[in-house]
């Protein structure tokens, strides 16, 4: 037997680039998918909402001014990153219930997931912008621009159904505050460290864990974001939600039923994106 | 502490010398303690409510920019009669702060409205011009029609230990303020330790400061709770020596909602309730009163604000 200590992990909540506790204090108990202790996680206050809404703010104007080709390079460097702690992810989602077989799959196609998006960023602008013709002496275009904050209350698969709705609200220059599944929250937390680690600076992905039913309306209200995706929101607390977005107009994603293996498509980055036309004057 | 017959009648060198150094020493750590537990004080919803409109009451609108325009200055008069037009039931602020030349357009844009008018003056933020210059820049301000001047001490004759110059100027100063009311930045920033504060405060009030303020905002540390702390130890035991009131006004580096009702904890516990006014506890600052209101409407709506919903200044 050996002598060392048993270190053991203290799962924390991912604001403005830092590791911390709940300002609260609160935990909760994670069980594995036999119902046995897995790990103590954070529970996370309306304050730390706040706080997640602040640096997520703070953030965006950095984030969506890199380049749309500098985004793809640190997506794609969230894929590698994720790529070289396959082993970890597979031992978390494996205490979620999965087999090892799956599991391995599924932290697999979140790399792919990752990779997918990262392509998309620089393509995103020539697909769903335009350049209009317009009868007059006019130069007129159209173009895609970030929305701001986006809360997203993520769904329960823990790891590719996280990934697939986390990469497509940065990909263009938004950042996002994310409730993690409250139910298998510890690969989310394990993913934080990745992009703690993926040049990923700071504040653009907010990541909280905690019991949603009572997190989520305090996003859902906040002034100072722009849009909420309720993929993951319980389906008797989202109408509620969707009325307390409308205080402020966000955008609100409210899909159901997504099979996260698929091939996504673009519905989920265009949900997060507005439309700029700009009229140019040309000639004398 | 000092009792009125110690103080020196006369601005003699050697009589303030040996009053403000025979003033007690500040235990720097015991001040920083004593500041950072107030500091940890938890004050919550009404008290929080009330809290929150005496701090914007107390607030000095300040704008202090080489780039200022007479539409800058007239947009923050707006705002400091009504910080947030959507809610009739927020305080004015207590002053706008402006340079001398924009005096009268601020006095244009607030007559009637119950918000003073302060001006720097003396040279602002050095203070290096000749008396002669720091005077008129004194009686213009006045004569534009400020009901407040903040001039700053000449910190270099202060740390060369030459009192009697620095007294001297600020007394002439307060002559040539006439009905106005003087504040004295003793520019905390530079003057080291926290027994120059203790000195510079007791030197400044007793050459006729109506009001002790911190700092310029234009030198970093700018207001810190310590140094506020002292200063109002000094208001609080001047009264108690003369008789007179003195006001305190920090300066620079308040941000945040919870940075004022600090001050307002620091207030309350060191010079006493009598200083809970904007006639006597002024918050020199702009950044803060957008965070109050911020604060004050998630108090009455229940839901987190953001900064779209207040002016840019």
């Amino acid at each position: 037997m050996s002598d060392r200590l048993t270190v053991r992990k203290t799962y924390k909540l991912y604001i403005a680039g830092a590791f911390p506790r709940s300002e609260s204090g609160r935990t909760y108990v994670v069980n594995d998918a036999k119902g046995g202790f897995a790990a103590n996680a954070a529970k996370a206050s309306r304050k730390d909402v706040r706080d997640a809404v602040a640096a997520a703010r703070k953030a965006q104007p950095g984030w969506a001014d890199r380049t749309a080709y500098n985004r793809g390079q640190i997506l794609y460097r969230i894929a590698e990153m994720l790529e070289g702690r396959h082993d970890e992810f597979t031992a978390e989602l494996r205490r979620t219930g999965l087999s090892k077989a799956d599991a391995a799959a599924h932290v697999d196609a979140a790399v792919d997931r990752w990779v997918w998006y990262a392509g998309w960023a620089d393509k995103l602008a020539a697909v769903t912008g335009a350049a209009n013709p317009v009868s007059g002496p006019f130069f007129n275009f159209s173009t895609p621009e970030p929305t701001g904050v986006v809360a997203v209350v993520a769904p329960d698969d823990p790891l590719l159904g996280l990934v697939s709705v986390l990469a497509p609200a940065i990909v263009a220059g938004s950042t996002a505050v994310v409730l993690a599944s409250e139910l298998s929250p510890l690969p989310a937390v394990v993913l934080a460290e990745v992009l703690a680690t993926s040049d990923l600076p700071g504040g653009v992905v907010n990541i909280l864990t905690g019991d949603r039913a009572e997190l989520a309306p305090w996003l859902a209200s906040h002034m100072d974001v722009n849009a909420i995706d309720l993929t993951g929101a319980a389906p008797d607390q989202a109408p509620e939600l969707e009325g307390a977005a409308a205080g402020n107009l966000k955008r609100v994603l409210r899909p159901s039923g997504t099979d996260w293996t698929a091939t996504p498509g673009i519905d989920r980055m265009t949900a997060f994106l507005e439309t700029k036309t700009v009229w140019h004057p040309v000639g004398v | 502490m000092a009792d009125p017959t110690t103080l020196p009648k006369k601005t003699d060198q050697q009589g303030l010398r040996a009053f403000l150094h025979g003033l007690p020493a500040v235990d720097q750590t015991g001040a920083q303690e004593r500041a950072a537990r107030l500091a940890s004080r938890s004050i919550k919803t009404s008290a929080k409510a009330a809290a929150i409109d005496l701090a914007i009451s107390m607030v000095d609108l300040t704008t202090l920019e080489g780039a200022d325009t007479p539409g800058k200055v007239r947009a923050m008069c707006a705002k400091a009669v009504r910080p947030d037009p959507a809610v009739p039931s927020v305080p004015a602020v207590a002053a706008v702060c402006v340079y001398p030349d924009m005096v009268d357009v601020a006095v244009d844009a607030l007559r009637g409205t119950g918000v003073g008018v302060a001006s720097v003056a003396t040279a602002f933020p050095s203070g290096r011009a000749p008396l002669e210059a720091k005077l008129a820049d004194t009686r213009a301000a006045v004569a534009a029609g400020a009901a407040e001047i903040d001039m700053v001490i000449d910190r270099g004759a202060f740390l060369s230990g030459d009192y009697a110059k620095v007294s001297d100027e600020i007394a002439a100063v307060k002559r040539a303020c006439g009905p106005a009311h003087l504040k004295v930045i003793l520019e905390t920033g530079e003057l080291a330790t926290l027994d120059n504060v203790r000195r510079a405060s007791w030197l400044a009030m007793r050459a006729g400061a109506d009001f002790i303020k911190t700092s310029t905002g234009k030198i970093s540390p700018a207001a810190t709770l310590p140094v506020t702390l002292v200063m109002l130890e000094a208001v609080r035991d001047y009264r108690a020596a003369t008789g007179r009131q003195v006001g305190v006004k920090p300066a620079g580096g308040i941000r945040t909602t919870k940075d004022a009702i600090k001050y307002l904890v620091l207030v309350n516990e060191t010079a006493g309730a009598d200083w809970l006014s904007p006639d006597w506890f002024r918050l020199g600052a702009s950044s803060v009163l957008n965070d109050l209101l911020m604060q004050r409407r998630k108090l009455s709506t229940g839901v987190y604000s953001g900064p779209d919903y207040f002016t840019l200044d």
